[in-house]
């Protein structure tokens, strides 16, 4: 028997276990409709869509990422796209050096794009990347490190609200410009593409897009425990503290700036993870993914699924990628960013929790309110009539 | 060459008597000469330009450029020569009046070999240096520096003479310096001369004419060269400062015209604007229409359509700004991440809409006259419009402290800046004030369109490219003080431009954007941030 | 004044000034708290009540002047509020700060002395001693009935209660206790005074208020802050009679 008190319960409420369920039938749904059933069927689910589906996964992931730190720390990220397309280019990288002698210029260390510029030898800064495990420590990384630089010298010198908000984009937009060039290394302004393996499989393959699909769901999950446990533990009230009374929680000793850091971390190598599992589902990742307003995007996905809850962030990716997919696929597309940018004002000001938030909220009500029925006492009892 | 330095000398004589004595008699020289166009020989036609030249006519010069074009044609059975002018009217060679009737059947080109043009060019760089027009004997001048074709020397030593305008007389000098120090016959001494000439003038010029010495000049030549060299690199390195610091004083007025709104909002109201950017895009869309309007129905106000532009732009940008404040912003107060949020919806909105009604494409939106073209001040070249860009924006700026500091709607807005409450229990209706900053915050944007339609593409994306950089300069400067927002977009502006000849536009942009990243950990506050109690709160 | 080698204060301030844009808030303040004591610090608006704390919590840094804890051998101008805040110095603020959106039993055991440190929060589990050291505060400030509450819902005088419990929680050497007592009703005020007696048994404390009768219940030594310097320090009796003191505040 657990106790109430036992932390299992924190970590798996039900909305917790709703989520895990979920996620689990889909993960195993969507490969036994692509690859079980036949293609005639109704119910099959073609491979285009898995991938689609992988996509909203890895974004799902990020926005797990950015409601970790802006849900429960109030650190809004507009540049986590930063560290989601870094993950992308590491993982890039070793799709890159898989290619081979199958290039257009078959050069058997080189990738295309630096032959084309007519380099003669590697940069250092590839080396290592045609092994898997190597790549796959550069994804947690290169974005850990990054943030853990950035976030030391921001959090150190106090730097919160809009002000860490707008440097965090100035340093994806940064990023932007220096991905654009050619001299960098990673392609310019075409990115990296043209991937052929991945672990020696095909990337194009139907197996490999089912079982990439599968991954990404299964490293959602993942992280989204590791999230669950975080804001369950006294660290996660520790981290509600610092957002709703920063000052107090130093004057009750608490290093804001030792926590600000680890989550900001942590969430940075989360967006990684979610970047890496994206490129080779999309089959390319180019400087476009460190724009601006894609960071800004994915901020809005979460405070439409309800900031502060880690189950809405991730149906908001979903909901709200989908509502693109459909809408700029149609003859609505030109709509679409009048759509977006309703939404972005819509949810700030009619719905400030988001669609878990709101409903979490109107159950806590309920509740309440049966709480004080039964009671028959009113809700609030002054410390004197306690007494 | 000897002859045709003797005959060019000749022409020039000739040429200066003939100016006396002026007053072309019927059938004079220019007339005879003219026939050697007609037979179609190498040679008469050789002739003929030399008659043409020493004739003196004021025909001669036009009809020795028609031939430098080849539009100068005749007629061998009519004896006749006419000039083609540009828009293909034919002219009468011998009276410059249009040509009687139609046009002779046997019509041709007078055809020219590479001796007749060497021949035509001193021709008519001869008579182009005693042209009367001060402007046409400069740029004369200034071609011989450039060609430094040997040929021209006496012909510019008589025009030197003859010279009375300073700048053309120097041009006129530095060009005989340049033939000197490049020919094979003059003393070592004279080219010493020279190249302190040359020397003085110090601009990319004269350096590569400098380094171009052939390398059997005497040893005291080539010494007194090379000190030239580094005499010349010195001064320009000197100018290429100025004309840096001049950029980069052009960039910081763009920077802060963008970031001056910001400054306002952002300081009064501590609303973070994400459609800043789109404000000035409205600003800069309101004069294309402006433009447009102009163009098709009153062409002859195109001077002033930046003057009509200006007010409509800022009462646009400022009407939608109220209307953003009132629908949107006012219920976000307390709430500066969700007010970002929200912005950035709006700035989205914004665009598709310009997108929807106007295109995706960029607008044309032209230079007026008095905008259009440059001067050169010393060693640096001066463009009319980036000029008034920083002239204009100073206008702004002084406009604007004027406005906070002498106005009823300059005080209210301070006092809500310094503390709220209290400028609410005095009976300042801030709610009021709120609307009015944030129309005036985007109405000064709307403005900055006007100013960036002139040196920027007219597109939907007009704002994106300068919402970040506007923050960059508003957090860098500090908050709520309109002397950091200029102090910050000067320095970025400048700072940009010097970096930019070493690490190349993007390497600078990035290098001054991690600056900033980092200056605001040093600085959290910006550089004339507020101090005391009241910014805790 | 003391020297502070030779000093046996717990706090020890002297010659502190500091200056917000030309304004000096402070202004070569000087004063000592003894071990065990409580003092009361009065002044009218302005006169760097508000700044004394934060200088002495670290929020603000000194533009001169000394601050020294525990017999003149910390330095507090030289740490940041989180050091200050594990030497043992606790803080009320002026506006009741809890943490709103957790339940009362949470804040308390975010106050409750432990190590603060990430690592040791992550993996932390609560004790059944810890539970017993919460149940006995909520007692202590008679919250108990409002354990799971959270505590944004409760009224502004339980608010004030619960920060002066988190502050316990803390067992501090030194509180200091910013207008404890804004807002609430006549007899709350009284409890609070008798609250604070109890807790300066065991606690040294410093109190900011300008309620005179709240400052008279707790009769202890009075010191009176005119801009940003000491103007008089005594019994309240021998301060309200003080005629400058008189003249600067109660007077008027």
């Amino acid at each position: 028997m657990l106790t109430s008190r036992h932390p299992l319960i924190h970590l798996l409420d039900r909305g917790a276990v709703l989520f895990l369920v979920l996620l689990g039938a889909f993960a195993i749904a969507i490969p036994v409709l692509n690859l079980l059933v036949p293609s005639g069927s109704t119910f099959h689910v073609s491979t285009y869509l898995v991938s689609l589906f992988g996509k909203y996964v890895c974004y799902g992931l990020l926005a797990l990422s950015i409601d970790l730190i802006w849900g429960y720390v109030g650190i809004l990220s507009l540049g986590h796209g930063a560290f989601f397309a870094l993950g992308g280019y590491a993982m890039g990288m070793y799709l890159m050096r898989q290619i081979g002698t199958r290039g257009v210029y078959a050069d058997p260390i080189l990738p295309d794009f630096m032959v084309f510029l007519n380099w003669k030898e590697l940069p250092f800064f590839w080396y290592f990347f045609d092994h898997f495990a190597y790549a796959a420590l550069m994804v947690l990384l290169v974005p850990g490190l990054l943030a853990f630089v950035f976030g030391w010298f921001a959090f150190r010198s106090r730097v919160t609200g809009v002000y860490l908000s707008i440097i965090t984009q100035a340093l994806t937009y940064a990023l932007l410009l220096a991905f654009f060039r050619n001299d960098f290394g990673f392609g310019g302004n075409n990115g990296l593409t043209d991937f052929k393996d991945i672990l020696g499989f095909n990337v194009q393959s139907e197996a490999t897009r089912n079982s990439l699909f599968f991954i990404s769901c299964v490293m959602l999950a993942i992280c989204f425990l590791i999230c669950r446990a975080i804001v369950t533990s006294k660290f996660g009230k520790v981290l509600v503290a610092i957002r709703d009374a920063e000052s107090r929680t130093r004057f009750l000793g608490y290093r804001v700036e030792a926590y600000k850091l680890f989550v900001f971390t942590l969430s940075a190598c989360m967006a990684g993870i979610a970047g890496a599992l994206y490129v080779p589902q999309v089959g390319i990742i180019n400087p476009g993914e460190f724009a601006p307003a894609n960071s800004i995007e994915a901020v809005i996905w979460v405070a439409v699924g309800g900031r502060g809850t880690l189950t809405g962030a991730v149906l908001g990716a979903f909901v709200v990628n989908y509502a693109k997919t459909y809408f700029t696929s149609g003859f609505l597309a030109e709509y679409w960013l009048f759509m977006l940018g309703a939404l972005f004002i819509g949810t700030t000001l009619f719905m400030p929790r988001g669609i878990i938030g709101t409903y979490n909220h109107w159950r806590a009500n309920r509740a309440e309110r049966k709480d004080a029925e039964r009671d028959g006492a009113p809700p609030l009892a002054s410390p004197r009539a306690a007494e | 060459m000897r002859a045709l330095y003797d005959r060019i000398t000749a022409l020039v004589f000739a040429l200066g008597l003939l100016a006396a004595v002026a007053g072309s008699a019927h059938a004079g020289p220019y007339e005879d000469a003219l026939a050697g166009f007609t037979t179609d020989s190498f040679t008469d036609t050789f002739e003929a330009i030399d008659g043409v030249v020493a004739s003196g006519s004021p025909m001669a010069a036009q009809l020795l450029e028609a031939l430098q074009d080849s539009r100068l044609q005749f007629s061998a059975a009519e004896k006749k020569v006419f000039i083609k002018t540009r828009d293909g009217a034919l002219l009468d060679a011998a009276t410059g009046e249009p040509a009687v009737g139609a046009p002779p059947a046997d019509l041709a080109n007078v055809r020219l070999n590479n001796r007749l043009r060497g021949a035509l060019n001193a021709a008519i760089g001869a008579l182009t240096l005693m042209a009367p027009d001060p402007g046409r004997r400069l740029s004369a001048a200034q071609s011989v520096f450039r060609s430094r074709d040997s040929s021209a020397l006496p012909a510019v030593e008589k025009a030197l003479e003859a010279e009375t305008n300073a700048r053309v007389k120097k041009a006129l000098t530095e060009a005989r310096a340049a033939i000197i120090v490049m020919s094979d016959d003059a003393s070592p001494d004279n080219k010493i001369a020279a190249i302190a000439v040359i020397r003085d003038r110090s601009d990319q010029e004269s350096l590569a004419l400098m380094s171009g010495l052939p390398a059997n000049a005497p040893p005291e030549v080539r010494a007194a060269a090379t000190d030239a060299i580094a005499k010349i690199q010195s001064n320009l390195a000197i100018w290429r400062t100025v004309q840096n610091f001049w950029y980069g004083l052009s960039l910081g007025s763009v920077l802060l015209l963008a970031a001056i709104g910001l400054a306002i909002t952002f300081g009064v109201m501590g609303v973070i604007n994400m459609a800043h950017g789109e404000m000035v895009m409205l600003g800069a869309y309101t004069t294309f229409v402006v433009q447009d309007l102009i163009r098709t129905s009153f062409p002859g106000l195109f001077d002033y359509s930046l003057a009509f532009a200006l007010p409509l732009a800022f009462i646009v940008a400022g009407a939608v700004g109220i209307l953003i404040e009132r629908t949107v912003i006012r219920y976000l107060y307390g709430r500066p991440l969700e007010t970002l949020l929200a912005t950035w919806g709006i700035s989205l909105v914004l665009m598709q809409a310009v997108r929807a009604v106007f295109g995706p494409t960029n607008k044309e939106v032209g230079n007026p006259s008095w905008m259009s073209g440059a001067f050169d001040l010393g060693g640096i070249l001066i463009t009319y419009n980036r000029m008034w860009i920083i002239i204009f924006t100073g206008i702004v700026f002084v406009a604007l402290l004027a406005m906070l500091r002498y106005t009823r709607l300059g005080l209210e807005m301070r006092a809500v800046t310094q503390n709220r409450q209290m400028a609410a229990a005095v009976g300042i209706r801030t709610a009021r004030i709120d609307a009015l900053t944030f129309g005036l915050g985007s109405g000064i944007a709307g403005i900055a369109g006007v100013a960036l339609s002139q040196i920027d593409n007219v597109s939907p994306n007009l704002g994106q490219g300068y919402i970040i950089d506007s923050f960059m300069v508003v957090v860098f400067g500090g908050v709520g003080n309109l002397w950091g927002t200029l102090v910050g977009a000067l320095t970025l502006g400048i700072a940009n431009k010097f970096l930019e000849p070493f690490a190349g536009a993007v390497l600078a942009k990035i290098a001054i954007l991690v600056f900033i990243i980092l200056f605001i950990q040093k600085r959290p506050r910006g550089m004339f941030a507020l101090k005391g109690r009241a910014i805790e709160a | 004044m003391v020297d502070r080698q030779t000093t046996s204060a717990l706090l020890y301030l002297d010659g502190i000034s500091v200056s917000f844009d030309g304004f000096r808030a402070l202004n070569e303040l000087s004063f000592i708290v003894e071990p065990g004591e409580m003092r009361a610090i009065i002044g009218p608006n302005g006169a760097g009540k508000t700044t004394m704390m934060d200088v002495i919590t670290g929020k603000t840094r000194p533009d001169s002047g000394d601050v020294y804890f525990q017999e003149g051998t910390v330095d507090l101008s030289k740490l940041d509020e989180t050091e200050i805040a594990s030497l043992g110095i606790g803080r009320k603020f002026q506006k009741p700060t809890v943490f709103e959106m957790h339940t009362v039993e949470d804040n308390l055991q975010l106050a409750l002395k432990n190590d603060r440190g990430v690592r040791a929060t992550l993996l932390w589990q609560s004790t059944a001693e810890q539970e017993k050291r919460i149940d006995a505060l909520l007692d202590r400030v008679r919250l108990k009935p409002l354990r799971s509450r959270i505590a944004g819902s409760l009224s502004h005088g339980q608010k004030q209660w619960l920060e002066i419990a988190m502050l316990l929680a803390q067992d501090p050497k030194l509180l200091l206790v910013d207008e404890p007592v804004a807002g609430m009703t006549d007899v709350e005020t009284m409890q609070t005074a008798e609250l604070l007696k109890e807790i300066n048994r065991h606690h040294t404390v410093v109190v900011v208020e300008h309620d005179m009768a709240f400052v008279r219940e707790l009769g202890v030594k009075v010191t009176c802050l005119h801009e940003g310097s000491v103007l008089a320090e005594g019994s309240i009796d021998d301060v309200s009679t003080d005629e400058r003191v008189v003249e600067v505040y109660l007077g008027r």
